[in-house]
């Protein structure tokens, strides 16, 4: 049998994880393909529904990488991702999705290592979870 | 404004079991500002929905409008070309606009999504507060704009009450004394002595106690 791999969506801050990204491939690191990066203005602008909404259209995980705490580039936004996140997260547990499939990360511009061992780590996790049970049979992997 | 917030998911869910499809109504005024059911929460909770529905082996399918106020029969209209084929609708307004809605269409099953708590106000970001009564009858000129009707646990007129301790209510150590707060707030207005007319006992046939309210403006009203 094949072996499953997942889609995930990564919404990345521009200042940080954006750049991490950049940085890793600038560093010819290597990480799964399995990462679907959306740049964002700031991890803060990531919306609940936005979340669901990848969830719905197929994703099997979802992470939101932001800045390091106290060095959001508009001071506060990596916070309240992080709490969108968390409280995302809970809606998930609710109405019976795993809610591992969702995460939020902190890390810099600098640590391209970081970003690819972020998506090293999310890419194994989903790959045990398994594909998201809202993937209807037969739909391509 | 009036506050509201959202049941349980589990408890809208149970609500509309028995539906194929569905209609979410939002409302853009007053349960908007409060976060509970303006057009970001009603895609929301019917995406949850669908989710949970497509994980139960038993897919919801959901159209969503939001109207610019529940409460004023005109923007309910275009619900009439939105409404045919639903088995029910789940309004996410203020318990006056799930009435509204039900109103418009008696053969529809209509459910709420929230729970109407108070008439308050923000106190910051995501925490609201109640800061009237609806008695009917404003007292708040000779409280020191504070209402004790509405503030005061016990809706005392001429307080405070034994219970009053270090400006807080008996009732929980983070409720404020509403008649520590008149008091200090009269002092500082330097109009204490106001607050020695004792007041009479209230006439609550303006509030609640005399039925269902209406209020008439005879001037604006449109003859037929």
């Amino acid at each position: 049998m094949e072996e499953f791999e997942p889609k995930i969506v990564a919404f990345c801050c521009h200042y940080c994880a954006y750049s991490a990204a950049d940085l890793a491939g600038s560093m010819r690191l290597q990480y799964p393909p399995n990462i679907r990066i959306v740049e964002m203005p700031c991890s803060g602008t990531i919306d609940h529904r936005v979340i669901l909404d990848a969830f719905e259209k197929g994703a099997d995980g979802v992470y939101v990488a932001g800045c390091m705490e106290g060095d959001c580039h508009f001071l506060k936004g990596n916070y309240r991702a992080k709490k969108r996140v968390n409280y995302v997260k809970k809606v998930l547990a609710e109405i019976g999705l795993e809610s591992e499939r969702l995460e939020f990360f902190n890390l810099s511009a600098a640590m391209g290592p970081r970003f690819a061992e972020i998506a090293n780590e999310m890419t194994e996790r989903i790959k045990k979870l398994g594909p998201s049970p809202l993937r209807r049979k037969g739909e391509e992997k | 404004m009036i506050v509201a917030q959202q049941k349980p998911l589990e408890e809208i869910a149970r609500l509309i079991n028995d539906c194929q499809k569905v209609l979410l109504v939002g409302c853009a005024g007053c349960v908007t500002v409060c976060l509970a059911g303006g057009e970001k929460e009603t895609e929301f909770l019917a995406s949850a929905l669908r989710i949970k529905r497509q994980l139960e082996g038993n897919p919801l399918e959901t159209v969503t409008f939001t109207c610019t106020r529940q409460c004023d029969p005109e923007y309910l209209l275009p619900l009439d070309n939105l409404i045919g084929d639903v088995d029910a609708v789940v309004s996410l307004a203020c318990g006056v606009g799930v009435q509204y809605i039900a109103e418009r269409y008696p053969h529809k099953w209509v459910v709420p999504a929230l729970d109407t708590k108070f008439a308050g106000g923000s106190l910051e970001q995501g925490v609201w507060a109640e800061r009237c009564g609806l008695c009917g009858n404003c007292i708040l000129h000779l409280t020191g704009g504070i209402c004790p009707v509405i503030r005061c646990s016990k809706s005392i007129l001429n307080g405070p009450c034994g219970g009053s301790q270090d400006g807080k209510c008996e009732i929980a150590r983070d409720v404020d004394c509403a008649w520590q707060l008149i008091y200090d707030r009269m002092k500082a207005l330097g109009k204490l002595e106001r607050l020695m007319e004792i007041m009479p006992p209230k006439d609550w046939s303006t509030a609640r106690d005399g039925g269902p309210r209406r209020a008439v403006r005879e001037d604006v009203i449109i003859d037929a």
